[in-house]
Order: structure tokens, then C-alpha cells, then sequence
């Protein structure tokens, strides 16, 4: 029989190892998985590679990891933001090495390692110092620039229901870099705030299905707080 | 400051204003973080218009009442937001292909500097000791059908934003088809700065005091 429901965090987050890369899923605090997070602080591997759209707010979740020393380079398209300050002093003083991607050529090079494709030509980033030293290539009057996938060992994504089988279904904008995440890690883990029979979740509406995933745990639910802007 | 006051400009809202206007009836829009997403307000109540957002959203209505926010509902500012009838969500590649594929019919964006044949520098001053930050707006630049702009003439210095090549790190090249400043509205591209509409008070000569830009002038 097929389970992949984790009884914890903990063992959910088993064998994640020193020098791993790990996708984090979330926009600023939307769908970034802070149980996971925790635990992954808490299992203590250490010189990672993070993959995530951010490199964190305040002091919990991706900063609270970040603070905690775990992570050797960050690979994202926005990381200074208001409360990014974790962050921000670790770069400053060099502790942390930076690989600064557009938003758009960040997804599509996660799309791309989960798809089996080499490496695409985008437009994106055409001249500018972000594709410095990159292939480019006129296709039918345009400019593009060559860029390659971003392949990860470990997946850890936020979702709302998943069944035995590791099909999940998101919520609103936490859903953003969730489902191509999935398919982009060796061990993707999700976490989640119900756990259905196989058959619930209506099969027109799964968004990710559940062979692009390993491992999935439940997690209680919490609002997601306010992150990434400046508040009054 | 005060050598500018002495001649008229438009507020940031009526720059917004006059944005709307030029946005038609069945759009597909992305407003970037900032000055344009005033825009929204003002975007004519007899026209259908879809707001489209990059982390994931389109059909995004509002912000909400207060003490009504899901910070699972968001918009690229990370502020929150409301969904409209109709709206729906996607993952970041959907989003992205969106723009990239030229499916969303307008974009606007705030500037650093724009080039007279429409390089957009937006992200970055070059600062050496800044932390470089980009999210999508270089997406953004080459990704509409068509790029628009808002942005005040000059900076708080004085200095034009209106340039013959940008100084600061380009967000995208050839990409801006059109500038909506404080004071006048400029088509930018190969040919050249046109200038289609300048504010009340204000004559051809004048404007051209404010960039180094060669201007033409093709107001009807």
C-alpha cells in the first residue's frame, strides 16, 4: 500500500542532509511552510543551498534558518524587502552568497528541472547585467538568453489537503511556487491542514498530483501573518 | 523643488488618471508595486478590467475591509487583496508564461530612468553596497503587449529621468512603448521621443528644458 502521510515534522524531514539544495515554497509569507521550517532548523543540516522567491522575514521561518547560520548561498529574485533584515546582515558581513534570478526566469528554471528540460532561451534579462557572461541568441528577430534548471534534492512546500497518495490541492496566492517546486526536488515534502481519503479531493480540481510528491504531514492551521511590506 | 513649482504638474493621482484612460474596455493589466497601482482607482467604472498580479492572481479585486485580511491573498506587494468573480489562481510558471508569452494587453511600471527608444533601468541604482533585488520586474518590462510607465519628469534633485541612455543597471531594452510623467505624455521607440499631450500652462519649449531628450512634438 501507498502511504506517504508522515506521523511528524520530524520524520517527515528525515535524511535531509549538510550541503543539501531545498526549495522552500511561499511569496513573502504566503505558502511559505514554517512547520517544515522549524523542523528543518531543529534536525540542524547545515551549509544548504535555499531556493525560495525571498531570503526571509522577521525572524521566523527562511530568517529564523537564515539566523540560525544553516545556509551557505540563497538563490531568489527578491531578497531585500521591509523586514528582510536577517538577511541583510548576513550579507553585508559575507555570510551568505547570493544568486540574484528575475522572478519569471526563477520559475521557469524550476519548471524546467521538473519538465527534463536542458536549458531554455528566455527574453528576460536580455542585456542587462543579470545575464552578464550568459549564451544569447537571435530567434526570429528577438533577443534571448540562455538559461539552465535549477534542480533540487528536497522539495518543502505548504499546501491545504492532500490524500495517502501525495495529491494536494492549494489556497489562493499560497499556492505560487508550490506545485512547480514539486516537480523539480528528488523528495519533495509537503505540509498540509487536512488529510482526505483517497477520492475526496475531487480529481478535476488536484493541482499537484501525487507522484511529484514523497512525503506529506499535517500541520495545524495558523493564519498567515502580515510579510514583506512596510506596515503603518 | 522650487524651480519646478513654478511651472504646472499633475499629481500622482491625476498621472494615474490619465493612465486610466488609455486603458480600454476587456484589458488584461498588471500594475506594478508603487505609483502605478493607483491606477486601479481610477480606472473607469464602465469598463471591464483585469488586474492581473505576478505572484499568482488574476480577476484581483480591492483590498479588503479591515479586519477582513488573508494574508494567503495577496498581491505582488505582499499586501492583501480581494478576488473578484471570475478571478482565479495559478503557480508562478502559469504566471510568469502569462507575461512572457504576451497574453496581459498592458503593464505599467515606475522608473529610475527610461531611454528616448524605450530602455527601462527600474531596479536597480548600482549602488555598490545595496542589496540587489529584482522580482519581476524585468519580466514585467518585456512582457506585455504593451509597457507603460509612470514616473515624474525629474528627480526630487532635479535631475531628468528622460535620458539619452540610462546610467543605472537596465531593467530591459526597447521595451517602454510610453511615459506618463507629471507633466506630459511621451510615445518612446525607435524613431525617437513624440510627445502626445502636454499639461495645461506648460508649452512644447518648456518641456523640452526638462530632459535632455530631443523631443518631437506630435500633439494633434
Amino acid at each position: 500500500m501507498i502511504n506517504k502521510i508522515s506521523p511528524s515534522v520530524e520524520e517527515a524531514l528525515a535524511g535531509i542532509y549538510d550541503g543539501a539544495t531545498i526549495m522552500i515554497g511561499g511569496f513573502g509569507g504566503a505558502g511559505q511552510p514554517a512547520e517544515l521550517i522549524d523542523g528543518l532548523i531543529a534536525q540542524g543540516a547545515k551549509d544548504l543551498v535555499i531556493v525560495n522567491n525571498n531570503a526571509g522575514n522577521g525572524e521566523v521561518g527562511l530568517a529564523a534558518l537564515l539566523k540560525a547560520g544553516r545556509v551557505r548561498k540563497i538563490i531568489c529574485s527578491f531578497p531585500r524587502q521591509a523586514d528582510s533584515y536577517v538577511f541583510d546582515e548576513l550579507y553585508h558581513s559575507k555570510k551568505i552568497e547570493l544568486e540574484l534570478v528575475p522572478q519569471g526566469n526563477l520559475a521557469e528554471r524550476i519548471r524546467a528541472a521538473g519538465a527534463g528540460i536542458g536549458a531554455f532561451f528566455t527574453p528576460t534579462g536580455f542585456g542587462t547585467e543579470l545575464a552578464d557572461g550568459k549564451e544569447t541568441r537571435e530567434i526570429n528577430g528577438r533577443q534571448y538568453v540562455l538559461e539552465y534548471p535549477i534542480h533540487a534534492d528536497f522539495a518543502l512546500i505548504k499546501a491545504e489537503t492532500g490524500d495517502r497518495w501525495g495529491n494536494l490541492t492549494y489556497r489562493k496566492t499560497a499556492r505560487n511556487f508550490g506545485p512547480i517546486m514539486a516537480t523539480a526536488a528528488k523528495c519533495t515534502i509537503a505540509s498540509v491542514h487536512n488529510i482526505v481519503e483517497l477520492g475526496e479531493i475531487d480529481p478535476e480540481v488536484v493541482v499537484t498530483p501525487g507522484l511529484f510528491v514523497k512525503r506529506i504531514v499535517k500541520v495545524p492551521r495558523t493564519a498567515t501573518g502580515p510579510a514583506g511590506f512596510k506596515q503603518d | 523643488m522650487s524651480e519646478q513649482n513654478t511651472l504646472p504638474s499633475w499629481s500622482r493621482d491625476e498621472i494615474a488618471a490619465r493612465v486610466a484612460q488609455d486603458i480600454p474596455d476587456g484589458a488584461v493589466v498588471n500594475l506594478g508595486i508603487g505609483l502605478p497601482t493607483k491606477v486601479a482607482n481610477h480606472l473607469p467604472s464602465d469598463r471591464e478590467v483585469i488586474l492581473h498580479s505576478e505572484n499568482g492572481v488574476i480577476g484581483m479585486g480591492p483590498a479588503p475591509a479591515e479586519g477582513q485580511e488573508d494574508y494567503d491573498l495577496i498581491n505582488a506587494g505582499k499586501q492583501p487583496v480581494t478576488l473578484l468573480p471570475g478571478g482565479c489562481f495559478f503557480h508562478h510558471a502559469d504566471s510568469f508564461g502569462m507575461m512572457r508569452g504576451g497574453h496581459l494587453d498592458v503593464c505599467v511600471l515606475g522608473a529610475f530612468q527610461v531611454s528616448a527608444t524605450g530602455d527601462l533601468a527600474n531596479w536597480s541604482t548600482g549602488a555598490p553596497d545595496a542589496i540587489p533585488a529584482v522580482g519581476g520586474a524585468m519580466d514585467l518590462a518585456i512582457g506585455a503587449k504593451k509597457t507603460y510607465v509612470m514616473t515624474e519628469m525629474r528627480t526630487k534633485k532635479g535631475e531628468p529621468k528622460l535620458v539619452e541612455k540610462c546610467s543605472y543597471p537596465l531593467t530591459g531594452i526597447g521595451c517602454v512603448s510610453r511615459i506618463y510623467t507629471d507633466v506630459a505624455v511621451i510615445d518612446l521607440g525607435a524613431d525617437g521621443a513624440k510627445v502626445i499631450d502636454i499639461i495645461d500652462g506648460m508649452t512644447f519649449e518648456q518641456l523640452q528644458t526638462l530632459t535632455e531628450v530631443k523631443l518631437q512634438d506630435a500633439r494633434k
